[in-house]
């Protein structure tokens, strides 16, 4: 993952921005000016002069982990490597962390490594436990990853599947047709993120109504609150108010 | 967006069919004619006696007979897993703890097993502070289980049922209440540990209830298994093989029911498990009688899991060592009814500015998480609950996903009601045991 900072402001001084969704109350025009983790009190034009509303923390990119990877993780790996003909070009890194072993794969390759993980019989991976995306953004360029959990029952195993997609092209294949249960779970990938399964059955949103703009969880996603008056005082919205990072 | 975009009319081979999504009650009525045509669409829910929380299923039925199923989700969002990203991760507990509302303590235990393994701390848990988790998720799963047997029971025209069976679960709230002041949604278990030790009090009312619970479920036993009406609705309804869950992705009871003993309990122990003493309960008739008597087995078991664990519960801390972590003072109720603890107040305002200090920047900024991603999975009453927690070394969680087994689970209605009866989808979606809070988030 690349670090990118946020843009610089005039003489490092933060600007007043006016509050996000405070006229609407509806799902905000135009998203905040910071992206998350920035800074040490999150928002900015709070008045704060210690300079640590500048603050950009490191980021740590994320590494592949080097073998033996321990465990059943190496067994996993070779059975994978022998099961699936284009493993070289599909798996982009293996991830070791935790406890946890998490195959970041090619996004148009998912389908195909889904299909092997299930039906291999030294893979077994049955039931696809969850899927869900998580956004990047500002640390990765494919901001969009697509996160599926595999779990073998035969094997009492379980594996991360990981597919990073950009938000520009959030296209990734469905996996519904090896795992019928992805259905619901991209959908709300979908609904919350953007990301795009193609060969899904009906991808429509889920939780958010029908007509909803915009895709709630991603980051750059404002809340869209409004300042609450409290004894006197004004409470700015969660995204608006100066806390801790 | 306009009515048109909502519900598409379109023609096929086999005549005008719908894409239904919401709000379109008129245009799915309207381009339809009740008189020459036999089919006939019902929408069940959102606001239904015998849907669970708000759940809208669309039905095509021929006489009495569904053709086609569809569940619409999503009415009850409350953007749990968006809210998480800010707070900070102990305040997350009482974010979660409010989604599926029947199985607080398993929100709350999943969520803080994926921040004690995010920081790495999951083997410095307290052996009291796990007792008590076991104890409180068991008598949760039993409450659980009681609020499934009494409002299937009520559905299924049962009406007795009902009120035992919440009667049962309103003593287990009691037990909740002694140790955290709350009978749901508590907040209870926290990163690290408990936010409060189990008083006596609690332990004398939790071995009253071990007195007479068995007695009391071999009495719904005795009610319901020898009931004609009950053995009509619930045997041979609502089908499903262990293929047919495993491809859908349905655990917990209806799994078993189907035959599979698959429980994260034993398959992939947390908190545990592996060193109680209990049995998997299963059944292979894959119907809803199945799933009622692998609910009505499992209570039996968990009621063995949580008298051995207040056997096992030695005096001792109930969390981590680590002042990183763990807030410096165990509060207690003051005379002045306030959470206090006069001794801290007595060190931090006589001897040490620094604790002062600590404890401040302890509750109001929170700890730190180091980067990365776990996933952690318990059995729920109603399944596999997974937690997806990514943190990127913040004070608050980058990223919170729910595995929400009710949610995985209600995918299931198409499969268990087409080809059957419009009664029988009653029985059949009540034998998922869907929580609404849980599956919409």
């Amino acid at each position: 993952m690349t670090t990118t900072g946020p843009a610089e402001e005039p003489g490092g001084v933060p600007v007043s921005e006016p509050p996000v969704g405070a006229t609407s109350g509806a799902p905000a025009e135009f998203p905040p000016a910071s992206p998350a983790g920035r800074g040490m009190f999150g928002v900015a034009g709070s008045g704060d002069t210690s300079g640590f509303g500048g603050l950009v923390r490191r980021r740590v990119a994320v590494v592949g982990s080097p073998r033996p990877y321990g465990g059943y993780f190496d067994e996993v790996y070779d059975a994978l490597e022998e099961a699936y003909p284009g493993f070289d070009d599909a798996i982009e890194k293996v991830v070791v962390d935790r406890g946890e072993l998490t195959l970041h794969i090619r996004p148009e390759r998912i389908r195909e490594v889904c299909q092997a993980m299930r039906d291999d019989a030294a893979l077994r991976f049955e039931l696809c436990s969850s899927v869900s995306g998580v956004d990047y953004l500002g640390t990765d360029e494919r901001r969009l990853h697509v996160v599926y959990q595999l779990t073998s029952l035969t094997f009492r195993r379980r594996v991360r599947l990981e597919a990073a997609v950009s938000a520009d092209d959030p296209h990734l294949p469905s996996v519904t047709s090896v795992y019928p249960t992805a259905d619901w779970q991209e959908r709300e990938a979908y609904d919350m993120f953007g990301v795009i399964f193609d060969g899904h059955p009906n991808l429509t949103r889920i939780l958010m109504p029908d007509d909803w703009e915009g895709y709630p969880q991603r980051k750059d996603y404002p809340l869209g609150g409004v300042p609450v008056e409290y004894k006197g005082a004004e409470i700015p919205p969660p995204d608006l108010r100066r806390s801790y990072q | 967006m306009s009515t048109a975009d909502y519900a598409k009319a379109r023609e096929t081979t086999e005549g005008k069919v719908f894409t239904v999504t919401g709000g379109d009650w008129d245009t799915v009525v309207g381009g339809h004619d009740p008189v020459s045509e036999e089919r006939i669409v019902v929408n069940m829910g959102p606001q239904h006696p015998s849907t669970h929380g708000v759940l809208r299923l669309v039905l095509e039925l021929e006489g009495e007979t569904v053709t086609e199923a569809r569940a619409v989700v999503g009415y009850l969002h409350t953007g749990i897993e968006k809210n998480l990203e800010y707070r900070n991760w102990t305040q997350g507990t009482t974010f979660v703890t409010r989604a599926d509302y029947l199985a607080p303590i398993f929100n709350e235990t999943a969520y803080c097993i994926a921040v004690e393994r995010l920081l790495g701390i999951d083997e410095e848990i307290p052996q009291r502070a796990n007792t008590i988790r076991v104890l409180m998720m068991e008598l949760n799963r039993i409450a659980s289980h009681l609020v499934w047997l009494a409002t299937t029971g009520m559905e299924l025209g049962a009406l007795s049922m009902m009120i035992y069976g919440f009667r049962e679960r309103e003593f287990i709230l009691d037990i909740f209440e002694i140790a955290s002041g709350l009978r749901m949604n508590m907040a209870y278990i926290r990163p690290g540990g408990l936010a409060q030790d189990l008083p006596p009090e609690g332990v004398a009312k939790i071995r009253e209830f071990l007195k007479f619970m068995p007695k009391r479920i071999d009495e719904y036993e005795r009610l319901l298994s020898g009931n004609t009406v009950w053995l009509q609705r619930t045997q041979g309804v609502a089908y499903l093989d262990a293929t047919g869950c495993l491809a859908l992705g349905i655990t917990g009871p209806v799994l078993r029911a189907a035959g599979l003993a698959w429980d994260l309990r034993k398959t992939m122990p947390y908190c545990g498990y592996e060193t109680y003493d209990f049995e998997v309960p299963t059944s292979t008739d894959a119907d809803v009688w199945a799933r009622y008597q692998v609910r009505i087995n499992e209570m039996r078991q968990s009621l063995r899991i949580v008298e051995q664990a207040l056997n096992r519960l030695q005096p001792g801390p109930i969390m981590v060592e680590n002042r990183k972590i763990a807030w410096p003072a165990q509060l207690a109720v003051g005379a002045d009814g306030l959470g206090n603890s006069l001794e801290h107040v007595a060190k931090i305002m006589g001897q040490s500015m620094e604790a002062l200090i600590h404890h401040f920047k302890l509750v109001t900024e929170g700890f730190r998480v180091p980067p990365g991603q776990v996933y952690v999975s318990i059995e729920a009453p109603r399944g596999e609950l997974g937690v997806h927690a990514v943190s990127d070394g913040g004070t608050r969680p980058y990223r919170v996903h729910y595995r929400d087994p009710s949610f995985v689970n209600l995918q299931a209605i198409p499969a268990l009601a087409e080809g059957g009866l419009l009664a029988d989808v009653i029985a059949g979606g009540a034998s998922l045991d869907p929580v609404m809070g849980g599956c919409d988030r």
